[in-house]
């Protein structure tokens, strides 16, 4: 299992996959911080 | 990922505490998920960006593999994943995570 628990986590989301919102509220729930969250899109 | 975004994460890798980061991805596919475990582990394969030549060896996870969905709360999993789960390739992007490991 993946220890989120006190780290510093890039929540690298996607338009077309799971954006950086849903990624965030997953770490949190985990234990983590979220020091960085973006959703790229390409068009 | 775009130029602007590496210099971002790389600002920050080197800000400090680097041992203590680590990436979650909801990218959509192998490619896009090969692309961006391998810019931020050995540095920008299409050498284009502010990564190009500098491996930031940051660990890589993504948002389907089963080691991540167990530390997740159940409830918030089935929330914010949910049916993405059923509708991405997921053992494409396990592939592609565990390629970009195994370099």
């Amino acid at each position: 299992m993946v220890e989120f628990k006190d780290r510093l986590v890039l929540a690298l989301g996607e338009r077309d996959g799971v954006p950086a919102p849903a990624l965030a509220k997953c770490i949190e729930s985990a234990g983590g911080r979220v020091i960085y969250a973006a959703t790229q899109c390409f068009a | 990922m775009d130029l602007e975004e590496q210099g971002t994460i790389q600002r920050l890798v080197e800000s400090g505490e680097r041992d203590r980061m680590i990436v979650l991805l909801g990218t959509p596919n192998a490619a896009s998920t090969r692309m961006i475990a391998l810019t931020l582990t050995q540095g920008d394969p299409s050498y284009a960006g502010p990564l190009a030549g500098v491996p930031l060896g940051l660990p890589v996870y993504h948002i389907l593999e089963d080691d991540v969905k167990a530390a997740i709360s159940p409830d918030v999993y089935e929330q914010e994943i949910g049916p993405l789960e059923f509708v991405l390739d997921k053992p494409a992007i396990a592939d592609a995570l565990g390629a970009s490991r195994g370099r």
